[in-house]
């Protein structure tokens, strides 16, 4: 038997919320955008009304006003954004306890066996107005026999609507439609692909197995098998944690950053929060990577193992700040900076030590950090840190909520 | 000429059953009026399409007026017509 699954989109998530939450604000063209002094100063997301003037994701607010000079900026509340998130992702679990999430404002279900007798379309449709009664919000549903066929169709139909791709004729509404149109088909993908004549996910569908794995290796392979409607993919249970695979930290500095002191301030400020997460979490890192990005906005990423997997915030930070001084000429100033703890292991799993190692000092170590960590937890991140970190840094305002950001499912 | 409505947060009087039922008995409005709630009609979670927000809604009968009154994490509003 076929499953029934649901892909639930929020439609312009953020700036409907926005808008839901000030009435006066729904007939004129709406964007939400970051803070221009904390240089964020993007479209987040718009409303029809400002997408009607061609007003587009991610570009600059000044290009935004140039196309709708009566365009309303409004910063993103991102508090509110996490409350709706919770409330409509509890509506889904009156259906199913299958429901996983991509992003704040999108999930899948898996309704099948929770149908009562009742119709994919009809529960889509069930929810669909149950949102929108509840929360004011509007919702695309996409509903098929897989995981990517729903989502492509949530994207066919917007706002509040419900588009169902079903077995028997999915050839018919899918393979028309451009391959970029399907998940797991980014921006590079289909350049290679379009170089090679494949222009539509039929086409995809039809293409030799030799030719795909020669574009894209084993992924050209299941997007062949996704373009076919063979997803067999699982929607996970909602309390399913996905297993962290690094843990990282990036700062847009309010003004360049003009000398490696600059970074290596930055850097260990980065690094006492990703200590921090290490420690909650019982990982230890393997490796550190860096991504640094100039005022151009040309970014690159720089990586290395560490002898020994460690917690402590300032070995972090230095094997970081070295390799940014190996790597980083300096060719222009600076705008962000990311660093991550990668190949991470657990806490307690036995490390090696080399001949070198001094078990004593490295002891002494892990209990310096500790008591740190315990003097944070106990009185506040400020409470305790680096001298070098109450010089004057060109470090944003503290952001409040966390934002987890959707990974790709195709991997 | 369409009407306005605008967000009025209100001091609420409560009764809570011993399951934990909570039934609103009067509100204060702005100007210090007290206004009893006559009867509960009906709960529900809904938006409130006119001035913003989402909670629980309660259709509360006030001076043989039937009209909404919203709890919306632990504060309460009504919908108000703008006198303008």
């Amino acid at each position: 038997m076929d499953r029934i699954i649901l892909h639930c989109d929020m439609n312009n998530f953020y700036a409907s919320v926005e808008c839901m939450l000030r009435p006066e604000l729904r007939d004129k063209p709406v964007a939400v955008c970051g803070s221009v002094e904390e240089r964020h100063g993007i479209v987040l997301a718009k409303n029809y009304k400002a997408k009607a003037y061609g007003v587009k994701t991610a570009e600059a607010i000044w290009q935004a006003k140039q196309k709708c000079p009566n365009l309303v900026i409004v910063e993103p509340h991102y508090e509110q954004y996490l409350r709706f998130s919770k409330l409509a992702r509890e509506i889904y679990s009156r259906y199913t306890d299958r429901i996983e999430p991509y992003g704040m404002d999108e999930c899948w279900l898996d309704i099948t066996g929770c149908t009562r007798g009742r119709s994919g379309f009809e529960i889509a449709d069930e929810i669909r107005r149950t949102v929108k009664f509840e929360l004011g919000l509007t919702i695309s549903v996409g509903v098929s026999f897989n995981k990517i066929f729903a989502k492509l169709g949530s994207d066919l139909k917007k706002p509040d609507a419900i588009t169902v791709i079903e077995r028997a004729s999915f050839r018919e509404i899918v393979w028309p439609l451009d391959a970029s149109e399907m998940l797991g088909v980014g921006r590079s993908t289909t350049r290679k692909l379009l170089y090679y004549g494949i222009h539509t996910i039929g086409e995809l569908a039809n293409a030799p197995e030799e030719l795909l794995k020669h574009i894209a290796g084993k992924n050209g392979l299941a997007l062949k098998r996704y373009a076919s409607g063979e997803d067999y993919s699982p929607v996970t249970h909602q309390d399913y944690v996905m297993p962290i695979k690094s843990i990282g930290h990036g700062i847009t500095t309010i003004q360049d950053l003009e000398n490696s002191a600059e970074v290596w301030s930055i850097m260990l400020e980065l690094s006492q929060d990703i200590g921090s997460k290490l420690m909650k979490n019982k990982k230890r890192a393997g490796g550190v990577a860096i991504s640094i990005r100039d005022n151009e906005l040309f970014s690159k990423e720089w990586q290395c193992q560490l002898s020994l997997p460690t917690q402590s915030p300032s070995y972090i930070a230095k094997a970081a700040f070295e390799l940014f001084v190996r790597g980083y000429g300096w060719a222009r100033p600076i705008r962000s900076v990311t660093v991550r703890a990668i190949y991470l292991t657990d806490s307690d799993a036995p490390i090696q030590y080399n001949v070198w190692t001094d078990p004593e000092k490295l002891e002494k170590r892990e209990r310096l950090d500790l008591a740190v960590e315990a003097i944070r937890n106990r009185f506040g991140k400020d409470a305790i840190r680096n001298a070098v970190l109450l010089m004057p840094m060109k470090l944003p305002e503290e952001r409040r909520v966390e934002l987890v950001m959707p990974t790709g499912m195709v991997s | 000429m369409e009407k306005r409505f605008y967000k009025v947060y209100v001091p609420v009087t409560l009764d809570v059953d011993s399951d934990g039922n909570i039934y609103p008995r009067s509100i204060v409005w702005e100007d210090g009026h007290v206004y009893e709630i006559d009867r509960l009609k009906y709960r529900c979670r809904a938006a409130s399409t006119k001035v913003g927000g989402c909670g629980m809604r309660y259709t509360v009968m006030i001076e043989g007026k039937e009209t909404y009154l919203f709890e919306e994490d632990g504060r309460w509003f009504v919908e108000a017509k703008d006198a303008s």
